[in-house]
């Protein structure tokens, strides 16, 4: 069988940084994928890369067979930040999305969808809200719907827990396994809680850290649905999958070294060449520039 | 209570009754030309209290003459907003577009009104009568919409990359993009340019009038200065100075709702 999404050999720098190398992953239709891996390293790349918003340097992604070239509503993106528009209602913002994908429903079918979603995510009181009147938690069920309500192919989750406190962020898990029950949409779940990974997906792949991130051994999550999190804890298959994931990410795929860019500023004390005359015209210190900032690379040790 | 009455209404009345003493000590002192505050009311009061009256082509009710500047700086002001906007727009999306024209907008931006206002007449000459009103129209337009030009590119470039990115998951058209994201996205920005570009309308205006000698208040301000009745100039200084407060509190109001949606 050929597998639903198919990304290979993907490899993307940014300005000569190598921030993705030799992505290799193939995921099945209807299965749950979720990948962790460090701040930072690059996983927000790998889902713009999916959906369409960046291009790889080299390699190719595949969706359903055909080469993802641009971004579009078949890959529904549920991003960290919410991204929902600040001047449009909960209503409004998801009914942008359905008219996109559906122009030719009628009015009534379009905000019967529209109002299906909202319940979907238990959003009905907020009906009418913009989304600064809402909460975090809130927004996260917002952009939820509106990538649901696009009925797109795959949906890709990035990050969309991470800015969330930890209650609410237990609630939305099981809100996000209730809704995948639903109607098993392929997904995949990028995210940096490896607990929220285990819990949900059906299959977790560490990333490395960058730069150069690239994915590690691809672990099968082999426990029943639905999963408790409070039984979860004394699984020993959970602990297992869990110690495995860790070890790649504390061992192997964090033995690389992190590279920070740090800035130097540099003193404002200019040597002067006293022998020189003092002129009129060349007296004047310059102000350092921005550009002219140095920065050096500084290995950390994983 | 009482602060509130004390920092609102006591405190400016006692600046506008502070700027009148200097006045009166003025008038009275070393500019002996400089009519004093009373005969400045004595002489306008017809003008105040009959608002509206129309005794000639120059000799109108002082709201009169502001009701023609206003009309005029309104015209001026909706073709500067007509043209600014998109070209806002254009410098903002475009870097190409910016780098071609942003040198050129620099240069123009600070010439002054009453450098435009003889091209202006030059440019329309052949409108025979209404010359003098297209050439104040295209003055006040060019000199009042480089505060909109420069606002809505501003905001058009502060965009967050998020909503764009909303816009290219949902495959939004260019013109869904352009009303649905771009334009409600930097509509803050545009507001605070659209607030500016009024209170350079206004100020526009009078240089017109005086050049063209149009009726309004700032024709009203030239014919009298020429007529020797100084009392009148002081009338035209306080009603424009007034009309345009009142403008810009206006227009700051309309600003705080678009914020707020």
């Amino acid at each position: 069988m050929m597998p639903f999404l198919e990304i290979k050999d993907v490899s993307k720098s940014f300005a000569g940084n190598s921030v993705l190398r030799d992505i290799n992953l193939s995921i099945e239709k209807g299965e749950f994928v979720a990948i962790v891996g460090y701040s930072g390293a690059g996983k927000t790349t790998l889902i713009s890369l999916v959906a369409g918003l960046l291009r790889p340097d080299a390699g190719a992604l595949t969706l359903n067979d055909l080469e993802i070239t641009e971004p579009g509503p078949d890959r529904g993106v549920v991003f960290q930040n919410y991204s929902l528009l600040p001047w449009l209602t909960v209503y409004e913002n998801i009914l942008l999305a359905v008219e996109q994908v559906s122009p030719n429903w009628s009015a009534t079918k379009k905000q019967q969808y529209v109002q299906e979603h909202i319940e979907l995510v238990n959003l009905g009181p907020a009906r009418d809200k913009r989304p600064g009147e809402l909460s975090g938690g809130m927004r996260q069920r917002v952009s939820l719907a509106r990538a649901l309500a696009m009925n797109p192919q795959i949906l890709l989750l990035d990050e969309p827990l991470s800015a969330l406190d930890a209650l609410t962020r237990a609630t939305l898990q099981n809100e996000i396994e209730r809704i995948w029950e639903r109607d098993r949409k392929t997904v995949v779940l990028i995210t940096n809680d490896v607990d929220e990974g285990i819990l949900l997906a059906d299959r977790i792949i560490p990333l490395s850290a960058g730069p150069g991130a690239t994915l590690g051994p691809s672990i099968p999550i082999d426990i029943p649905r639905p999963r408790d999190r409070k039984a979860l804890n004394h699984e020993p298959r959970y602990q297992k999958i869990r110690r495995e994931v860790i070890n790649f990410l504390l061992g192997e795929g964090g033995k690389k070294h992190t590279v920070v860019a740090r800035k130097l500023v540099l003193p404002e004390i200019e040597p002067e060449d006293l022998s020189a005359p003092r002129t009129l015209a060349g007296g004047k210190r310059r102000a350092v520039r921005r550009s002219e900032i140095k920065s050096e690379p500084v290995e950390v040790d994983g | 209570m009482k602060r509130f009455k004390l920092d609102w209404f006591v405190l400016p009345l006692v600046g506008i009754f502070a700027v009148l003493v200097l006045w009166q000590i003025s008038a009275s002192t070393w500019a002996k030309e400089l009519p004093s505050p009373f005969k400045t009311w004595t002489a306008s009061k017809d003008y105040i209290l009959n608002p509206f009256a129309k005794r000639g082509e120059m000799d109108q009710g002082i709201l009169r003459f502001t009701w023609y500047s206003l009309v005029l700086v309104a015209k001026g002001y909706a073709i500067a907003l007509l043209i600014g906007t998109p070209i806002g727009f254009l410098l903002g999306l475009s870097t190409t577009f910016a780098k071609t024209f942003d040198p050129l907008i620099q240069i123009l931006r600070p010439v002054s009104p009453l450098a435009w206002l003889p091209l202006g007449l030059v440019l329309f000459l052949g409108a025979g009568k209404q010359a003098s009103e297209f050439g104040a129209l295209f003055t006040i337009a060019i000199c009042a919409m480089w505060p909109t030009v420069l606002n809505t590119a501003v905001g058009v470039r502060a965009i967050p990359q998020d909503y764009l990115n909303v816009a290219k998951v949902l495959k939004l058209s260019r013109s869904k993009t352009l009303l649905k994201v771009l334009i409600p996205a930097a509509l803050p920005y545009m507001f605070t340019g659209f607030r500016l570009s009024l209170g350079i309308a206004w100020l526009v205006i009078v240089a017109a009038e005086m050049l063209t000698g149009r009726p309004g208040v700032g024709g009203f301000l030239w014919q009298e200065y020429n007529a020797l009745v100084y009392e009148h100039i002081i009338l035209c200084i306080i009603t424009i100075g007034l009309v345009g407060f009142l403008l810009d509190r206006l227009m700051s109001l309309a600003e705080k709702r678009f914020k707020t949606a």
